[in-house]
């Protein structure tokens, strides 16, 4: 090819002005070019070359989006399997952020369309959508109503085309068959919240987890596992295509030991009553909690939606009885008379009496300068043991409490049957309650939180379950069963197996070695003979309840003082007699005498594990306390 | 050339040879500038046809299958323009302006609007969009003043003509889009640069220039006046740090460089995500850069760039080629015209340039551009068939 010079000039040129300027200019935008080239090139090879791997990563994140898909929490079961916590689906509705148009005017007509669907102003929707978009990760959808009724869901579904960018989304959230029944046991499940978050690596924001009772305590049973779907998407988040899947695994049914029929009676006697109160029935073989409840409850099913502060606050109000807290387990009170047992286990074990000694009671003793007396002050005559328990005298146990300070054989037995300490049941905020030793009030003194040291009075406040003492109805309950099987400590059970969605059981919970004491069958027979009388024998504190009831009882009443409030009221009772399987304590909060609050509901309970009713009696000595 | 590689045992097959290339007025055709055009052409159908063209439903192989239809247009048109003297172009500078002004005009009062500004005249077969043409029009018509006038007047007066010349229409098209703005500005420019105008009155204009820019962008604004478009402004200023706006004008420049840098040396080929998966933006027009860096990586972003700078070199080539000043300026117009458009374009996929909508020469998708640059390539063959007639004598038109 020719090249032409560059000062060259043809004829004709009429415009032609000298070319060498020309061609320096031509070098000045052929260098600059050069150097616009090179930083194109030189760009790319840093971008390209040098970093790429951190953006091929970027891409890739690009891309996908991992969505969890929640399994299922596993169903909890009474032990006949009555379904007592299930799950339903809740329809939520939602906006899709995607479709939802930019253009402001657009936007507003769309919530305006809305608001009688969702029955809400168009505001609240714009506030609750905005909202919702800022605090949601990104991609997902924006919910307006968490839970709908069908006929808007029906609305929605049918009128689709006019609403592209509605969605309605099913999500499980947990169902009571039985209303309020077993509350409390039953626990409750809620959002994790930050501090879930941070100390649990298996829970992202969203999970929902056991927040009290059986879900609290078996949650990792009845969670199950959540599946991954990892979707590849566009940039606008529609789904292009799955890369991989896990399903989830939904959680195991928990069969419980109780039994609905028998919690029901309980609740519904307790909450008959109307005051603040708790009941435990326990299977004296085994342990097995029949039934657990406490009064006042709450309806589970407000925990399935979010909560105002108010409302959780009220939960936990103590004007309002502090619905939220169980007494059966968490309770701490004075037992009163229905401690007696356990005084007379002692007092017979050291040898400070013999079941026929005969103790004259006059309504009152004086004790280092101090009298005590009966409830009324009201005089037994002469009592032995089994006379002592059926009339409930406090004068003959008020000896025993003094004979056997300093002795520490009191608190011994007492420690024997496991007052002063947890039961170890599978539900979370068990009290210890209090069992007082000399050693206890002493220390105390000592460092001045209290006004005097331990006194032979405490030993004999003791002995009738008054004083500083302190348990809650389960600890009774299985103090009492000890009495009943003849010396095994239980550990109570809430549980009688998992099984999986098929109804195949997976593991049965066997029940755990129990403490043994040594209780002398004798002593055992003469006490278990005594509460039988107190329950059934014309003279008995509780004849006017369990005297018609055709199966035979030892039950003991209760009063004990807890000032300031009213007497609290309590019933232990064992039953059939002389070889029990069930042991039921109850306690009503100012309940007034045992044989008047707490003794009904016991029969109540008693009524509905043998499914027989009391017939009415008349007469009896009237003794009550 | 062709008389040496042809034999001269046989002169009828040479002669019958010569009267078809003869024939099409083609004969002195530069064949580096062809292979460039060409070249990208095939790219540009390419890469069309795989980056994901989610947004037309029903019809995937739509972009392709018009930017097809689109070259071959323009491979005619540039045929016919080149066989053409360009230097008649002269001659016709005042009614190529006034086209030019008017045909802008008419896109205020016939135009239809696309993402916020106004470019287009929907025709019945074919929406075009005069601006596109007009890069050549300006070129054509600001040469033709600028020699006319090299006559009359002082410098200064010579200077502040070509450059009012040029800015009319430069500001005409500020109103419809930016990006196509500076590339008038560029021309006007170049062709002053190429006009031999001092370096002082340059320096000048390049002071007033980058004044401009913060009055707009700065002041303005600030003082709630503000001449941009809120797109346009951010699109200007996100740029300096797009991850401050990740979801905004940000995001698209993130996108483009994600997709660029993860081509690698050699690309990612059908796992190209972010175009395929649409996470790339305007990948068939603005981003057509980053689609080839995702897919076919360093390698194939270095083929487009190195075809570019084919071009861009054959072209500017032209200027102390051609037979007239007249083809000088019109080369250097046409050459800086593409040099801006592909660094501008390629700088924005790379992420060192604001986003200014500008598409990339021969390579995005759109019937006005490809259309019109081949026309500017039509132009610059016929600079060189010119000046080459000129010398050879044989063949004049």
């Amino acid at each position: 090819m020719t090249r032409y010079t560059h000062n060259f000039r043809r004829p004709g040129d009429t415009d032609a002005p000298a070319r060498k300027p020309i061609t320096r200019r031509a070098m000045i935008i052929a260098g600059l070019a050069l150097l616009l080239f090179s930083i194109l090139l030189l760009r790319l090879w840093s971008l390209q070359v040098v970093t790429g791997d951190e953006y091929v990563a970027e891409a890739n994140d690009n891309r996908t989006l991992e969505t969890r898909v929640r399994a299922p929490r596993g169903e909890v079961l009474d032990r006949d399997g009555e379904v007592m916590v299930g799950n339903r689906s809740r329809m939520a509705i939602q906006l899709d952020p995607t479709r939802v148009p930019d253009d402001p005017g657009e936007r507003r007509q769309l919530f305006e369309s809305l608001a009688p669907v969702v029955d809400r102003p168009a505001d609240w929707i714009a506030r609750r959508y905005r909202s919702e978009v800022r605090d949601n990760p990104p991609g997902t959808f924006a919910t307006l109503v968490e839970d709908s009724d069908d006929e808007t869901v029906f609305y929605l579904q049918e009128n689709g085309n006019r609403f592209p960018q509605v969605h309605v989304s099913q999500e499980f959230v947990r169902r009571y068959p039985l209303d309020t029944t077993a509350a409390h046991l039953l626990g409750n499940v809620g959002e994790a919240d930050a501090e879930d978050l941070e100390t649990r690596d298996d829970l992202i924001a969203g999970d929902t987890l056991g927040r009290a009772g059986i879900e609290e305590t078996y949650d990792s049973d009845l969670r199950g596992e959540a599946g991954t779907t990892r979707l590849q998407v566009d940039s606008l988040g529609r789904i292009k295509g799955r890369l991989a899947s896990t399903s989830p695994e939904p959680g195991n049914s928990i069969r419980l030991t109780i039994d609905a029929d028998l919690q029901i009676a309980g609740e519904s006697a307790l909450r008959s009553i109307g005051l603040p109160g708790a009941f435990v029935a326990l299977d004296t073989r085994n342990g097995e909690i029949l039934g657990l409840g406490s009064n006042p409850t709450v309806d589970p099913a407000i925990f399935t939606r979010p909560l105002s502060e108010a409302e959780a606050k009220r939960l936990w109000d103590e004007d309002q009885g502090a619905p939220m807290f169980n007494r059966s387990i968490a309770g701490a009170y004075p037992v009163g008379s229905v401690y007696k047992p356990i005084t007379a286990v002692a007092a017979l074990d050291a040898g400070l009496i013999r079941p026929d000694d005969v103790i004259q009671d006059n309504g009152k003793i004086t004790i280092s300068g101090q009298t005590f007396t009966n409830a009324g002050s009201e005089p037994h005559g002469p009592v032995d043991l089994e006379r002592a328990m059926e009339v409930s005298s406090d004068v003959y146990f008020y000896l025993l409490g003094q004979k056997m300070n300093g002795t520490d054989q009191l608190q011994e037995w007492s420690s024997q049957f496991g007052i002063g300490e947890p039961t170890g049941i599978d539900l979370t905020g068990e009290s210890s309650g209090l069992l007082p030793t000399p050693a206890w009030r002493n220390a105390l003194y000592e460092t001045g939180d209290t006004d005097r040291p331990w006194a032979v009075g405490d030993n004999v406040q003791l002995s009738i379950g008054q004083g500083d003492l302190q348990a809650n109805p389960l600890q009774m309950a299985v103090a009492y069963a000890a009495l009943g099987n003849g010396g095994t400590i239980l550990k109570p059970n809430l549980v009688l197996q998992t099984e999986d969605v098929a109804g195949r059981v997976l593991r049965e919970v066997e029940p755990e070695a129990a403490r043994k004491i040594v209780l002398d069958p004798t002593h055992r027979d003469q006490i278990m003979d005594g509460l039988n009388k107190a329950a059934q024998a014309p003279d008995g504190t509780s004849y006017q309840v369990f005297g018609g009831f055709p199966v035979e009882v030892a039950g003991k009443t209760g009063t004990a003082e807890r000032p300031p409030y009213g007497d609290q009221s309590w019933y232990v009772a064992l039953a059939p007699y002389p070889d029990p399987t069930i042991a039921v304590a109850v306690t009503v909060e100012q309940g007034g005498f045992g044989a008047d609050t707490a003794a009904p509901v016991a029969l109540e309970i008693l009524s509905s594990y043998f499914d027989e009713t009391a017939r009415p009696v008349s007469g009896g000595s009237g003794n009550v306390e | 050339m062709e008389s040496s590689r042809v034999p001269r045992a046989a002169p009828g097959r040479r002669r019958t040879r010569r009267s078809l290339v003869d024939a099409a007025g083609l004969r002195f055709v530069d064949g580096w500038m062809l292979f460039a055009t060409l070249g990208l052409a095939v790219c540009s159908v390419t890469v069309l046809s795989v980056a994901n063209q989610e947004g037309v439903a029903g019809a995937p192989d739509l972009f392709p299958q018009r930017q097809a239809i689109y070259v071959l247009v323009g491979i005619v048109a540039m045929a016919a323009i080149a066989r053409f003297d360009y230097s008649r172009f002269r001659d016709l500078r005042t009614g190529l302006y006034t086209f030019l002004c008017a045909s802008i005009i008419a896109t205020f009062v016939f135009g239809f609007t696309s993402r916020g500004s106004t470019q287009s005249i929907d025709l019945p077969f074919f929406t075009f969009q005069p601006a596109e043409l007009g890069k050549l029009l300006l070129v054509l018509s600001l040469a033709g003043f600028v020699i006319d006038g090299s006559k009359h007047g002082s410098e200064v007066g010579r200077t502040l003509r070509y450059l009012a010349l040029g800015l009319i229409p430069t500001g005409m098209v500020l109103l419809q889009d930016l990006g196509t703005s500076l590339v008038y500005a560029a021309i006007t420019l170049a062709i002053l640069i190429a006009a031999g105008v001092r370096w002082t009155h340059l320096a000048a204009i390049g002071t007033a220039f980058v004044a401009l820019v913060a009055v707009v962008l700065v002041v303005l604004p600030w003082a709630g006046a503000p001449l941009l478009k809120d797109y346009q402004q951010e699109r200007l200023t996100s740029f300096v740090s797009p991850s401050s706006d990740p979801i905004g004008a940000g995001y698209q420049q993130n996108q483009a460089k994600v997709a660029a840098g993860s081509g690698g040396l050699t690309g990612r080929g059908d796992l190209a995500t972010q175009s395929k998966l649409g996470f790339l933006p305007e990948r068939h027009t603005d981003f057509v850069f980053a689609v080839v860096a995702e897919r076919y990586g360093f390698a194939g972003a270095a083929l487009v760039l190195a075809l570019f700078a084919l071009l861009f070199w054959r072209a500017l080539r032209l200027m102390t080629l051609s037979k007239n000043l007249y083809g000088t300026l019109v080369a250097a117009g046409i050459a800086c015209a593409i040099l801006f458009q592909v660094f501008v374009s390629v700088g924005m996929n790379l992420g060192i340039m604001p986003i200014t909508g500008i598409p990339l020469p021969l390579m995005s998708y759109g019937g006005s551009a490809v259309i019109s640059t081949f026309i500017m390539v039509g132009v610059l063959q016929s600079i060189h068939i010119q000046a080459h007639a000129g010398q050879r004598g044989p063949w004049v038109r």
